[in-house]
């Protein structure tokens, strides 16, 4: 027998006490009351929160962004940034350091080698100061994000949700994504939190407000 | 080869050896008291955070226990969506079939070489030494997995397998082992946990760039849409997930969740109870597979190893909503004392002891239920509401069970429990027993308490003081005094009615 027939039979047998009237589909909704985690300003909740885990936040007007990223890679020595496709153009400014485009595909060498990676985001949480990228235009295949050091993350104030059950109803589960809160970490010393294992050690956000 | 190997370590002693001997270890004690101090403060703040953080309890135990009661037509599912997105779903009933699928994918790959993100179902089936029976050398890439695998060690916990090392000995385990398995250590290496992580970045990080396969377990699996979850710290999670060809996803059959909807609740509850964070660093979603980002071959295999066996118990089967967070373990006087080895056992604390009887047989773990105090510590911290001392009470009743069906004379446990049974049930039998119980006890003790006991009695009264029995029972005491009582209420009122 398979070990699919196998299992499923276990399966069968182990919940002979579940009656037959019983649906799969009459648990319990997971979209209930809920209680509101977020409070009013969640732009001000978002960066506060993000900035707890060691992200470094700034705020700037649709027309300085550009500004922010830059004074980001200045701050950080940076001499390459990739550049996912369908960032906008003028996102990454002119400065001491080479554009990396991603067409044709860089190489994981390549992608090592780089010091930072600018994209925008899918959405973002303020209760728990997370950006999630869903990997589409501006944010670039997920290893962009994974390789260089610094990843600068540019976000709009309207696209921060009060918490995680309103981002995922906006995400689309068909889409790989990647829901990131600071730069890696690890507590497996001691339970002792430390910034910096794989990922990205460094985690810029830039959040766009109105003027 | 059953489950069971893996899940319980032969040859290792029963839990109240094996305790002793932990208790003994100062250094040990030391390392687990200052962890599990550390992330128990951390989870009460950020789960005080939230007012409704119960209802949000209550909510994701409510989907784990009516997903479990629908299984098969939850799995079904899954397998339909992880197909219909690209995706292969293999079934394994126990280890050898897990193993045996994972190896076989492995060799199709032409690779002799796999890197894997923490996983406690790959942990369960010994995946890593079947591999290795077939020339595929497998590295664990999770800084405490690393740790672990480097010291030739065996994790002690679910989350922080390397919990019970503290600085110094990692330090000096990168410094030894770091160069057999790759890249060496720096020379020159302190033991700040800032300088040790970025020794395992700088040796991990060639294996993460030419790696073509990786091995994963999976958080949440969502039935709906097919879409698995890995939730992670570091960022080796992602690498593994992101960079090979090749992932094979090795996944526990209780994981499954109905819908992508459902996440909600549980990845608002596992960060806060596992890390003590509102959100860990990154968490991977990923369904079937996507072109041009990613691997372009996914295998999801699902394991049972147990699992349906412990599905058929209706009050065991509740330890099968146990997403992994490790709160009961932190929050366990019983496990900061004697810490995971002693357990003996991939699953140790509050929830190994009621998942690992379960899974390999309560004659395989007899041990395993008592190894606690049913404070219920855990039951509080658990965010699925698995009410582990339930479980414990009714495991060792099986284990008890268990012990006289393989006898043929009755323990001397059972006698005195049957002879207690007759005693309790006559009133003119215990009055007797406790007369005599207040002459014999008293004659024993010193200072009021009954310590060592000779004979059969020794293992009762070597793990425990028992104060000595009073001059006079309750129930002879009661007699006496209520009498007296009851003749006076009745004088007052035979002389009320005169009035």
């Amino acid at each position: 027998m398979s070990g699919r027939k196998t299992v499923l039979n276990a399966v069968r047998g182990a919940l002979a006490d579940v009656p037959g009237y019983e649906s799969p589909d009459d648990g319990p909704l997971p979209h209930g009351r809920r209680a509101d985690h977020a409070g009013p300003d969640i732009v001000g909740l978002f960066t506060e929160r993000a900035a707890e885990y060691r992200a470094t936040v700034v705020r700037a007007t649709a027309a300085d962004a550009a500004a922010a990223v830059g004074r980001a890679l200045v701050r950080t020595g940076a001499r390459s940034v990739v550049v996912p496709p369908g960032l906008p153009e003028d996102l990454v400014p002119e400065g001491p350091w080479s554009r990396l485009e991603d067409v044709p595909r860089l190489k994981v060498g390549q992608l090592d080698a780089a010091d930072a990676v600018v994209t925008t985001a899918a959405t973002a949480i303020a209760v728990t100061g997370t950006v999630t990228l869903d990997h589409g235009p501006g944010q670039g295949r997920r290893a962009l994000t994974l390789l260089p050091d610094q990843h600068i993350c540019v976000v709009r104030a309207d696209q921060i949700v009060p918490d995680v059950p309103e981002a995922l109803s906006r995400l689309d589960p068909y889409r790989p994504l990647t829901l990131i809160s600071g730069p890696s970490a690890t507590s497996d010393i001691e339970l002792d939190r430390v910034e910096g294992v794989h990922g990205p050690r460094i985690l810029d956000i830039v959040v766009i407000v109105d003027e | 080869m059953s489950g069971a190997d893996n899940v319980v370590w032969l040859g290792t002693p029963a839990f109240p050896e094996a305790a002793r001997t932990a208790l003994a270890d100062s250094r040990l004690r030391a390392n687990l008291r200052r962890a599990t101090g550390t992330i128990r403060d951390k989870r009460l703040a950020v789960a005080a955070e939230l007012e409704d953080w119960e209802e949000l309890r209550e909510k994701a135990a409510a989907i784990k226990r009516h997903t479990l009661r629908h299984l098969d037509r939850h799995l079904l599912r899954l397998e339909k969506a992880v197909t219909a997105a690209g995706g292969t779903v293999h079934w394994a009933a126990d280890a050898a079939e897990a193993n045996h699928i994972v190896t076989q994918l492995v060799q199709a790959t032409g690779e002799s070489e796999v890197v894997k993100v923490k996983s406690m179902a790959t942990q369960e089936i010994g995946l890593n030494e079947a591999l290795a029976d077939a020339g595929i050398r497998a590295y664990e890439t999770d800084l405490a997995e690393l740790i672990v695998q480097l010291g030739g060690d065996r994790p002690s916990h679910i989350l922080v397998p390397a919990i019970h090392r503290g600085r110094s000995e990692i330090r000096e385990i990168f410094l030894r082992e770091m160069g057999e398995w790759g890249r060496p250590a720096p020379e020159v290496l302190t033991d700040d946990p800032r300088d040790l992580a970025e020794a395992a970045r700088l040796h991990l990080r060639e294996k993460f760039l030419r790696a073509k396969v990786a091995v994963s377990g999976a958080n949440f699996a969502a039935a709906d849409t097919g879409t698995v979850a890995v939730v992670e710290s570091e960022g080796n999670g992602r690498m593994c997930l992101t960079l090979p060809e090749t992932l094979i996803t090795v996944m526990g059959i209780e994981k499954v969740l109905p819908t992508f909807a459902d996440l909600d609740v549980f990845l608002q509850l596992l960060p806060r109870s596992s890390t003590g964070e509102r959100m860990n660093p990154y968490t991977s979603l990923w369904t079937g597979v996507t072109e041009g980002d990613g691997p372009s071959d996914f295998h999801l295999v699902l394991l049972d190893n147990g699992r349906t066996a412990t599905l058929a118990d209706e009050v065991g089967r509740q330890a099968l909503s146990c997403i992994r967070c490790s709160a009961c373990l932190n929050v366990c006087p019983v496990y900061e004392r004697t810490g995971g080895h002693a357990y003996g056992s991939v699953y140790p604390g509050p929830i190994g002891a009621v998942l690992t009887p379960q899974l390999v047989g309560i004659e395989n773990a007899a041990s395993l239920p008592f190894a606690s105090t049913l404070c219920g510590a855990c039951y509080d911290a658990c965010p699925v509401k698995i009410n582990i001392p339930e479980v414990l009470v009714h495991l060792r009743a099986e284990a008890v069970e268990a012990k006289r069906r393989s006898r043929r004379l009755p323990t001397i446990e059972a006698l005195a429990m049957k002879a207690a049974g007759a005693v309790l049930s006559s009133p003119r039998r215990l009055a007797a027993a406790q007369r005599l119980a207040a002459l014999g006890g008293r004659l024993i003790a010193r200072d009021g308490r009954i310590g060592a006991l000779p004979g059969p009695f020794a293992r009762w009264s070597g793990t425990r003081d028992t104060p000595a029995p009073p001059r006079e029972s309750l129930r002879s005491w009661w007699r006496r005094t209520r009498t007296t009582a009851r003749d006076e209420r009745h004088t007052t009122a035979a002389e009320k009615g005169r009035r």
